[in-house]
């Protein structure tokens, strides 16, 4: 067990050498000249060629490449070049709008999801089956910023049930907290469930044909102790998948998520950084939320030995 | 039922005579041609048709009772649907139907070139990864290192550091679909390097690039033509997230993000400048994913209805 998951995490390693390595090629990779981009269209030869410097793009890739890295391990993420603050600490400011969001998000869909799979998969072929199966294409056909505006128009501009947009710190008090976060998680987890349901609905008709389903059955355990204990636990480990790469889904959909919502996070501080063409704010916030994918994406791979204790690679 | 058609035939009454059962199942007729395509894959039809008249839309656009889509007439800003303005006027007077309706080419066109571009760039590296052994660490551990990345955030960043153009789009998000695709490759070329018809193409002293391409690439075209709808779907999701937060297309391009874009300032007093393309943009993707859908069970009997 031990040494399963020290070899998971020493794997975890190199791949995120290869994410930094990719991040960092962006600005070599991308066609043009990013400076003069950056710079933007009235700058003098001057200033790109302070942009320049100030990108390092200057020096040789692989000097500044070291340099960058061993900054990074260091905690620095580099400096904006609009407001001058490090990005670190832009970053570190509005980091709780979003983890917020994406952690509440995380917890409804995952609640309001298997459940709807396990119920499909129970009702193959019947009407509840097609009906949660076809929310699940619509939840999946409709972007993410569509969901939010028909939100925010039935139950805040019309209903009044809610607030429209803003964002209120969990140290102002829990309901204010939630009440402005209901609309954005709804918004943000429409895809998010739709993926959970379909496959929690897959795996759960391939573990229900199994023989010790029958069994169970056979001796006399009711149908809903069987669904939920004996085959839910038998298809986590794809369910759980899908759910740790899904993450990338609620990242992507978190920056829109908080342009339409008015959430001072991280996604609004990528937009704000994206019309100032503040290359490095978003050069770090991009960093930051791959890294956070990969140990997401590796706290699944420790999980699968709780589903099932076979898997020891 | 039995004992009267055995009174009726007047059969001895020791002789056993199988009973006659009645037709429970109707005789099973195949409907062939056109009909029977549309009841055997409804959803291949429903989004076919869908995606259809959307391309027609978008062709025909100028003759659709469109006025031009750039016209700026301030005297009539946010104006609500009419009949003159069958969606209304944005906050510049332009004419909001005629927005949507040229916007749904720039939709159409991401979704179809970023699935050509990351299909082809993704079918050479899972082509060579699969093929050829050594490649096959490095060129899976890059396409790992990209597939980490959440693909809006690299579309992002590609886009901060370029100039906003219909094409640079294209390259920004295909960059992020292509791992997918080369995966997909790579497994089917694996599992088929194996093969006994590989083998006897090696054997027979068939060159390296002719059993590439006469006996694995058609082998993947299935699952990639399924694979290509769905990067079209997200394509186009994936342009109109960058063109709503001023990262794609540029603004002087009517396309759906844009026009969404610039209604968000003024949603909560005209809606409908978000809706209208909402609607449009939720219907084409919704058609494109029930085409791949239907492509999936039908190219792939194997797999259970909808995963």
């Amino acid at each position: 067990m031990l040494g399963y998951v020290f070899r998971r995490i020493v794997t975890t390693i190199p791949v995120m050498a290869v994410v930094a390595l990719l991040v960092f090629s962006l600005l070599y990779i991308a066609p043009g000249d990013p400076a003069a981009v950056i710079a933007g269209d009235q700058a003098s030869p001057e200033q790109i060629a302070h942009i320049r410097a100030s990108l390092g793009l200057d020096r040789p890739f692989l000097v500044r490449f070291v340099d960058w890295v061993w900054r990074i391990l260091h905690g620095d993420l580099g400096t904006s070049i609009f407001t001058n603050l490090p990005v670190s600490h832009m970053i570190a400011q509005r980091i709780e709008p979003t983890l917020s969001l994406m952690v509440l998000t995380l917890l409804l869909s995952v609640v309001i999801a298997i459940p709807m799979g396990v119920m499909a998969a129970a009702k193959q072929g019947t009407w509840v089956d097609r009906v949660i199966m076809v929310l699940a294409v619509l939840g999946f056909s409709t972007p993410v910023f569509v969901i939010g505006y028909v939100l925010a128009y039935v139950f805040a501009l019309q209903l009044n049930w809610l607030p429209v947009q803003g964002y209120t710190p969990l140290a102002d008090g829990f309901w204010p907290f939630l009440q402005n976060l209901i609309l954005p998680a709804f918004t943000l987890g429409g895809i998010y469930i739709a993926l959970i349901a379909r496959i929690t609905r897959t795996s759960m008709l391939e573990v229900l044909s199994q023989d010790y389903v029958r069994t169970a059955r056979a001796k006399g355990l009711g149908f809903g102790t069987v669904l939920f204990v004996h085959a839910l636990k038998n298809a986590a480990v794809p369910i759980t998948t899908v759910i740790g790469l899904g993450v990338a889904l609620l990242i992507g959909g978190a920056v829109v998520t908080e342009s339409v919502f008015a959430i001072p996070g991280l996604g609004r501080l990528t937009v704000d950084a994206i019309l100032r063409r503040d290359y490095p704010v978003i050069q770090g916030v991009v960093l930051l939320f791959s890294f956070a994918y990969v140990l997401v994406n590796l706290i699944v791979d420790l999980l699968y030995t709780v589903f099932d204790p076979r898997i020891r690679y | 039922m039995t004992a009267s058609s055995s009174q009726e035939l007047a059969i001895a009454p020791e002789v056993a005579v199988a009973p006659e059962l009645p037709e429970i199942w109707p005789p099973v007729r195949r409907r062939r041609g056109f009909l029977g395509f549309v009841l055997k894959h409804p959803t291949i039809a429903i989004g076919g048709l869908l995606i259809l008249v959307m391309a027609l839309i978008a062709v025909f656009a100028p003759y659709l009772g469109t006025v031009d889509p750039t016209a700026l007439a301030p005297a009539r800003r946010l104006r609500p649907p009419s009949r003159d303005y069958w969606f209304g006027t944005d906050m510049l007077g332009r004419d909001v139907y005629s927005r949507v309706i040229y916007g749904s080419r720039v939709s159409l066109i991401v979704g179809i070139a970023v699935s050509a571009v990351a299909c082809a760039l993704g079918m050479m590296i899972g082509l060579l990864s699969g093929f050829i052994r050594w490649l096959d660490a490095i060129l899976m551990r890059v396409m790992d290192g990209v597939m980490s990345i959440p693909s809006i955030l690299l579309a992002i960043a590609l886009m901060a550091l370029t100039r906003g153009s219909v094409r640079n789009v294209i390259i920004a998000i295909s960059i992020a679909e292509v791992p997918r695709v080369a995966r997909l490759v790579r497994g089917v070329v694996l599992s088929l390097r194996e093969q006994p018809f590989v083998e006897a193409a090696v054997a027979a002293g068939t060159r390296r690039f002719m059993i590439l391409w006469r006996h694995i690439v058609p082998n993947t075209l299935a699952p990639l033509t399924v694979q290509a709808t769905y990067i079209s779907a997200s394509a186009m999701i994936t342009e109109a997230i960058l063109s709503f937060i001023g990262a794609g297309t540029p603004p002087i391009i009517p396309s759906w993000g844009n026009i969404m874009a610039e209604g968000r300032a003024l949603w909560e007093v005209t809606p409908s400048i978000v809706f209208f393309p909402a609607i449009f943009l939720s219907l084409t993707v919704l058609a494109v994913n029930l085409l791949g859908d239907g492509l999936r069970d039908a190219l792939d009997p194997r797999l259970m209805r909808r995963i």
